[in-house]
């Protein structure tokens, strides 16, 4: 079952194409993850799906009704903003406590509920909107560099936490990432992103194509990659993110 | 007779409306950091009243609607080439200047400027307590109405849009509620004091609160308390009204961040 169709989608912010000629899909329980270097519209492409940008050309047909969970890129609360995690995932259902319980023990933080979010750790933090999303029953998970700002162990708890809760939603799970060794095995496809679709494919499929290794250098399976996030080439667009 | 013609009562119940009304307005204020923007809305309010004067329309409906004007404009500013505060202050303050002006010209009626810049609450009329508590109610309302969504916008806008929350309009909403809250305070606490009573009253209450609707609950008592403390010492030690209120508040604000600073060196202690 398709969840969305995206057809020949590009988007210009202030005379620079981000994203040109953008066409892609997803279906039901698929995790595909986008990967590119910075500036190169991946968070365009999902602000596109969510509905917070209007694509300038191009198509995007949602499937009748589709339930979208979005956990936005480093949220920040301001200080002078008191919330409780409870109310926080209370903003905007009115959901009981099991449900609570339920959503948060699904993002592996049962003992959170009565924590101020600005007492949490940042993979705290980003595990709540998580949990957050899931209160929906999202059909189509979206996740901006969800895990930026925390180190390798999290990282990997962190979509491990996604692969559980793929396998028990069977909701489809798009993710922008900048930790590409961890997320390229955790993908059912991968589509590399620089202002254009470069490459899309299984993960062992991207990680051999010729266009990602020019963008990602040669480091096995893209691990160098992690430090390599700023180099461009001829492949580089105008593209600014 | 009835409690109303009681100067002092009126003046308690007027700013009591303010207060409330500008209680969970002031909390948005501060969490998204509009302070500058309440200025500039604020300070606009003087250019209405010389405006009012000229055309001999209300008072109120002037300020409400060249404070409308402002703050509309301030918002489509924004994301503008200059820095957002560059422009605030570019406003507020030429907003200020230009009423100060227009009202220089004003020949035949002699207005009382102090009046307008620092508010009469004392001489608050009936009249002007229907006005302020119909203004509150539809700020209140209007705030109570649209408070998830507008909390989801304030938290961030990709979220909100991923929600079905539109934030341009939630921004309508506040823009609108600041205009009548300004148009409210003129009489009460003054153009220059507005965004006092916006901020202080949320800013104190923030220490104490756990979620948003106990810091607009407690700003709202904080606000009411100040008038009714800051009303009775005008009295007691003859000093301007609308200032008096706003001094309470301050000094509010200011215990608070100390039991806060004491609070915490204790549990530091404890955990030592």
């Amino acid at each position: 079952m398709t969840l969305f169709n995206m057809t020949d989608v590009t988007v210009r912010l202030g005379g620079a194409t981000i994203l040109g000629n953008v066409t892609m899909s997803m279906e039901a329980g698929e995790i595909v993850t986008i990967v590119g270097p910075n500036g190169s519209g991946k968070s365009t492409l999902l602000r596109v799906l969510v509905g917070a940008l209007a694509p300038n050309t191009g198509q995007l047909t949602k499937r009748d009704g589709l339930r979208i969970g979005y956990v936005p890129q480093r949220l920040q609360l301001d200080p002078t903003l008191p919330m409780t995690v409870t109310r926080m995932l209370r903003l905007r259902r009115k959901v009981g406590r099991p449900e609570i319980d339920a959503a948060l023990s699904r993002a592996g933080i049962p003992e959170l509920a009565k924590r101020q979010m600005s007492a949490l750790s940042g993979g705290q933090f980003q595990r709540v909107m998580l949990a957050r999303a899931l209160l929906g029953s999202p059909e189509l998970l979206i996740l901006d560099e969800a895990t930026a700002g925390l180190d390798q162990r999290g990282t990997a708890a962190f979509y491990q936490q996604i692969e559980r809760v793929r396998t028990e939603l069977g909701c489809g799970v798009l993710m922008v990432s900048h930790d590409l060794h961890v997320v390229m095995s955790a993908s059912d496809r991968v589509i590399c992103l620089n202002g254009h679709i470069c490459c899309q494919g299984a993960p062992s499929h991207v990680a051999s194509a010729p266009e990602y290794r020019a963008l990602f250098g040669e480091g096995t399976k893209g691990a160098l990659a992690l430090y390599a996030h700023h180099h461009t080439h001829s492949h580089t667009t105008e593209a600014a993110e | 007779m009835s409690f109303l013609d009681d100067f002092i009562m009126r003046a308690i119940l007027a700013g009591i409306g303010l207060a409330l009304a500008a209680a969970p307005l002031g909390c948005f204020v501060v969490w998204r950091r509009m302070a500058y923007f309440g200025d500039a809305t604020a300070h606009a309010a003087i250019l209405g009243v010389a405006l009012s004067l000229t055309f001999s329309v209300s008072v109120f409906a002037g300020v409400l609607v060249v404070s409308l004007v402002m703050a509309l404009t301030v918002s489509s500013l924004s994301g503008r080439d200059f820095a957002m505060d560059t422009m605030l202050g570019v406003l507020a303050h030429s907003a200020l200047a230009f009423g100060l002006v227009a009202a220089s010209f004003l020949v035949g009626v002699r207005i009382d400027l102090m009046a307008y810049l620092f508010g009469d609450i004392l001489a608050v009329m009936p009249a002007d307590l229907a006005v302020i508590w119909g203004g509150a109610a539809v700020v209140i309302g209007l705030v109570v109405w649209r408070w998830s969504s507008l909390l989801t916008a304030t938290l961030n806008t990709d979220l909100a849009y991923a929600e079905g929350v539109d934030p341009k309009r939630e921004q309508l909403v506040l823009t609108f509620a600041l205009a009548i809250v300004v148009a409210v305070a003129i009489k009460v606490v003054g153009a220059l004091l507005i965004t006092a009573m916006l901020i202080i009253p949320a800013a104190t209450a923030r220490s104490f609160s756990r979620t948003p609707e106990i810091m607009a609950l407690l700003a709202a008592g904080i606000g009411a308390g100040a008038v009714i403390s800051g009303v009775r010492a005008s009295y007691h030690f003859d000093t301007p009204t609308g200032p008096t209120i706003v001094c309470v508040t301050a000094l509010l604000f200011v215990t608070s961040i100390s039991l806060t600073g004491l609070a915490r060196r204790s549990s530091q202690k404890k955990g030592a």
